[in-house]
């Protein structure tokens, strides 16, 4: 197991030497940021049950933080990254202090998640300061310390660090305590309150770590693509994209995300190819995949890979 | 002459054998073994919220390649044909910023699209680290030509340009009427464009003696235009100015009419329905007298009217999307032509070097600085007879402009 | 600005339009009190339905209001074999998977739609579209005038159904304790696609009434969906006197809301007030029984 991890992290690392296409390598940059944002959403929502429709709300936090330190202020972009992921995780806790506080659980928490993706929508198309409705165009400036690289394998590496770092964390919290009390939490909330768990406190652990984690998936966006704008940043989309990934590989497994990530954008790129050329076929082949990645593997697409699943799956 | 020789090919054979192998496999249009043959990256957002601007662009791009061929292809090439790879932006730009890397991959001379702002900034840049020539349709944000990229070409008119060419107009249409209007109420939708026209006419219409009594703007979409309607009732503007697109524009103009609101005029800058025959053809009686700055055709060239026909005759409307289309294949085509190669820094320099005046757009003299066309300009036309006149610039008009308004018919 | 002659007419336009939320609102109350999914294809049946009007208007010159006579019943049988053979084909109780499933089918139904009739935007312009009607105090278009009586009525056809016949009594018996009552030998997988029908059929209703007010456009589902969702919150899931009112209440919000402070604060103020109501009363207005 060990030997197989060191294989698949030196494979990683020498990808772009080997890939040199930069359409693969941008599909590979796609599918770390797709695990960074999916292994964040599910540390809240698949080892802590509590399903979020609203992450939107820390990307978009992390893109236009990242963006504005750099533009307004002259912040390097790598501390701005840093930044950002703070900012995010502190909407995160904001947010997660309303909602816990309140003692929102299941559909409920899931709206209100929504709910606060929203108003940070309509609030950045309002305030003119931040861009309002026009965006922010990201000045193009190319050199390592903006995150700008001249070459795609840059922004890989930096995907790569970011993705393979979330999927550290949720081993790290698998292992931990705190990951045994969410899911505690996640299969029974009352009972493990009974039986001492603070419940409160590792909520609001979980949606702090998972919200930061997003955010940085926002400001590298936002060095990337070098425009955001209030649809982007925090558009129903970008949640629902954020949240598909997980479920779809694995709710609660270290790889989960990663397998989800690869299959979902794997699945978007097929539909393109077959049916590119007839609007809107390749997403109705996209749509149709999904249903049936769910009805034939509910317990998500990892199931597949018989011994990584053992870690704790999804709901018994 | 070394068609295909850049890296690609190498980086192509050197990719994952699952993606040189799909690479083929989604282009109905391609399978001729014409070795000399031109790719052309046809890239729109063809589904998503762009999906019908991005479908009529498809559509004019390709009724331009359909006739460069039949004419016999590009000449200096050898008659090459030309061959377009379709590619579909989903009306996001990270979707559209991997497919260039896709077509840049299948072997494409240029890139022509992929019509929204948004997206071009990602494409662009993309093409940008190649070096690929990108001829952006519409586009019209600034910062897609401002950014100092030598393979970005914009032959059409962008925002500021557009907007400032909206408000001189409406000076001199004002004075020739001698002055009624004073009073202006904008209505604008809240994204780039219409955040940056309100903008730019807030600054510049007092200095031209008009009074801005409201500005309003609204969302992307909007169910409801009754409470803005009562509030232009209340305010009793001489002129209403929104920017808005297609959706929006006709809710408002139909909840005008029907709360039967009269303005001496209603001068729309990049109104989204305001110069769109599918507007007039369903609500005459709303779309009336209404004028519009906007990207808008020739209407003394006998090619652009032989186009409106073959486009009406596809059983489309003939919409802005279809012509700056056209155009921009065949200035792309010209550029082939006198670059005589389909390298990139030829390609680069021919495009930027382009004089080429035989389009079929009420422009001045072709000149390109920075990557953009400096004689590209819109034009101001007025729904009259139930057809849609240019009124202004004065050498392309065909109708005369009737301003005020007379009153709505009850 | 904030005078009489103004605030009144646009709390009226807020009436109007909230009855039309209310309607959208509806079916997506039944099918969350009952099923207890958050059904994300509700924008995208909507579009289907509001396409479904449209071409019965333009190729056989039906009239939309007449037209109820065909969306209702088809919007029911489609509904009912959608959760029949799609959504409730899964195992039950895992929440996020007929999440995705719901999604799976609105991505689905919503790209057809862009293959099938392009991106564009249709309408139709029927004798009374324009008519307005006087009240007196205000001038109010008859489209939506109708919606406002056709929300009343339907509200009320809904609460006889739940509350007086043996279909709605084996609805609320499923919704209240599924296990239960299949022990008892209600056919609760027949309740729950009969439960999503009458969902979707209020939606082919509310499309008739929509239409001639409205556009439709493969994207017009999701112009209401997130609107709908905060409707059903307000009012309380699986209420339909809370679906009527809250859409109400909404509708006066974001038309007041908009009028004095701004377009976008209207839009602001409906999301405060959801995640308020969420927070603070997450039952809703009417509480969250099946009534």
């Amino acid at each position: 197991m060990r030997m197989a991890l060191v294989i698949a992290a030196a494979c990683a690392v020498a990808l772009p030497l080997v890939v040199t296409s930069d359409f693969w390598l941008g599909f590979c940059i796609t599918v770390m940021l797709s695990t960074l944002m999916g292994a964040a959403w599910n540390v809240l929502g698949g080892y802590g049950g509590q399903v979020s429709f609203g992450h939107a709300a820390y990307f978009g936090a992390g893109a236009y933080t990242a963006a504005l330190l750099g533009m307004k202020l002259g912040v390097n972009a790598c501390v701005a990254l840093a930044l950002a992921g703070a900012a995010a995780g502190l909407v995160g806790l904001l947010t997660g202090y309303l909602s816990f506080r309140y003692g929102l659980r299941g559909s409920y928490f899931a709206l209100v998640t929504l709910a606060f993706a929203e108003v940070l929508r309509i609030l950045a198309g309002a305030v003119d300061w931040s861009g309002g409705g026009v965006g922010l165009y990201v000045p193009l400036h190319v050199g390592a310390a903006n995150l700008q690289f001249a070459s795609k394998a840059g922004y890989y590496y930096v995907a790569l660090a970011l993705g393979a770092g979330a999927l550290l964390v949720g081993w790290a919290i698998q292992r931990s305590r705190l990951g045994a009390w969410l899911v505690a939490i996640r299969e029974n909330e009352d009972a493990a309150r009974a039986l001492g768990v603070h419940t409160f406190a590792c909520k609001l652990k979980a949606i702090t770590i998972s919200a930061a984690l997003t955010g940085l998936g926002g400001a590298f966006y936002a060095d990337y693509y070098l425009y955001i704008d209030p649809g982007i940043a925090f558009g129903p989309g970008v949640s629902v994209e954020i949240l598909l990934a997980p479920i779809i590989g694995g709710l609660g497994t270290v790889w989960g995300p990663f397998v989800g990530a690869i299959a979902l954008q794997g699945a978007g790129e097929l539909g393109r190819r077959l049916l590119g050329d007839a609007p809107g076929l390749s997403l109705v082949f996209y749509g149709v995949l999904l249903v049936v990645m769910v009805k034939f593997r509910p317990d998500g697409l990892i199931g597949l890979f018989g011994r990584f699943a053992r870690q704790r799956p999804a709901h018994a | 002459m070394k068609p295909g020789s850049q890296p690609t090919r190498r980086t192509v054979l050197k990719t994952a054998t699952a993606g040189a192998a799909l690479g083929t496999l989604g282009f109905p249009g391609l399978l001729r073994a014409q070795a000399a043959s031109i790719k052309i990256g046809v890239l729109h957002p063809v589904s998503g919220i762009f999906s019908y601007s991005g479908t009529q662009s498809r559509a004019g791009a390709l009724m331009a390649i359909e006739e460069i061929n039949a004419a016999g292809g590009i000449k200096s090439l050898g008659g090459a044909k030309l061959e377009p790879l379709l590619a579909d932006a989903q009306s996001k730009p990270d979707v559209g910023a991997a497919e260039v890397e896709r077509l840049n991959e299948a072997g494409v001379a240029a890139i022509v699209g992929p019509y929204a702002s948004a997206i071009a900034i990602a494409t662009t840049q993309a093409a940008a680290r190649h070096n690929l020539p990108h001829v952006v349709d519409v586009g019209t944000a600034d910062q897609v030509v401002t950014r100092g990229l030598t393979n970005t070409f914009r032959f059409s008119p962008g925002v500021s340009t557009i907007v400032n060419f909206g408000i001189d107009s409406l000076v001199r249409i004002n004075d020739a009427a001698g002055k009624p209007a004073k009073t202006v109420f904008i209505v604008h939708e809240e994204s780039a464009f219409g955040t940056n026209t309100a903008k730019v006419l807030n600054e510049e219409l007092p200095k031209q003696g008009f009074q801005v009594l409201e500005t309003v703007k609204h969302a992307n979409p909007t169910r409801d235009f009754s409470n803005i309607v009562l509030r232009i009732q209340a305010a009793k503007p001489d002129l209403l100015i929104p920017a808005n697109y297609y959706d929006e524009y006709v809710l408002l103009t139909r909840t005008l009419q029907q709360q039967r609101v009269a303005v001496k005029g209603v001068y729309s800058i990049l109104g989204g329905g305001a110069s769109s025959y599918k507007f007039v053809k369903e609500f005459p009686d709303a779309a009336a007298y209404v004028m519009d700055c906007n990207h808008w055709f020739d209407p003394r060239k006998a090619a652009a009217l032989a186009l409106k026909a073959k486009t009406e005759k596809q059983g489309l409307f003939f919409s802005y999307e279809v012509f700056l289309n056209y155009n921009a294949v065949m200035y792309l085509a010209d550029a082939l032509e006198r670059a005589k190669s389909v390298e990139h820094d030829a390609l680069n320099a021919s495009l930027a070097s382009s004089t080429w005046d035989k389009h079929i757009l009420p422009y001045g003299p072709t000149k390109f600085v920075n990557g953009q066309n400096t004689g590209a300009r819109p034009a101001i036309t007025q729904v009259l007879d139930r057809d849609i006149k240019v009124i202004y610039p004065n050498e392309f008009s065909s109708g005369n402009v009737v301003f005020p308004v007379p009153p709505r018919k009850t | 600005m904030l005078e009489p002659s103004i605030l009144l007419p646009a709390a009226i336009n807020g009436l109007t339009m909230g009855a039309v939320y209310a309607l959208i609102a509806l079916g997506l109350t039944l099918i969350y009190g009952v099923l207890h999914i958050i059904n994300f294809a509700h924008g995208s049946l909507l579009m289907a339905a509001l396409y479904g009007v449209f071409f019965l208007y333009k190729l056989l010159g039906v009239d939309p209001y007449a037209a109820m006579a065909v969306l209702v019943p088809a919007g029911f049988v489609a509904g009912y074999a959608l959760q029949r053979s799609v959504i409730g084909a899964i195992k039950p109780g895992r929440d996020q998977n007929v999440l995705l499933i719901t999604l799976g089918v609105s991505i689905v139904l919503d790209n057809l739609a862009v293959y099938f009739f392009s991106g564009d935007t249709q309408t139709i312009d029927t004798r009374y579209s324009l008519e307005m009607v006087n009240l007196g105090v205000a001038l109010v278009s008859l489209p939506r005038l109708i919606g406002l009586g056709a929300a009343l009525v339907f509200t009320a056809a809904l609460w006889l159904l739940i509350s007086s016949t043996d279909l709605g009594r084996a609805i609320r018996a499923v919704a209240k304790e599924p296990h239960g009552a299949r022990l008892v030998g209600i056919d609760v997988d027949h309740i729950f696609a009969m439960s999503f029908g009458i969902g979707t059929a209020c939606l082919g209703a509310a499309a008739c009434l929509l239409l001639p007010m409205f556009y439709v456009s493969p994207h017009v589902g999701q112009v209401f969906v997130l609107i709908a969702f905060t409707v059903v919150v307000l009012g309380g899931m699986g209420s339909f006197t809370g679906a009527l009112i809250g859409g109400l209440l909404i509708g006066v919000t974001e038309s007041l809301g908009g009028l004095i402070f701004g377009e976008s604060a209207g839009q602001l103020a409906i999301f405060l007030i959801f995640i308020a109501v969420l927070l603070f009363r997450p039952t809703g207005l009417f509480g969250s029984r099946l009534s």
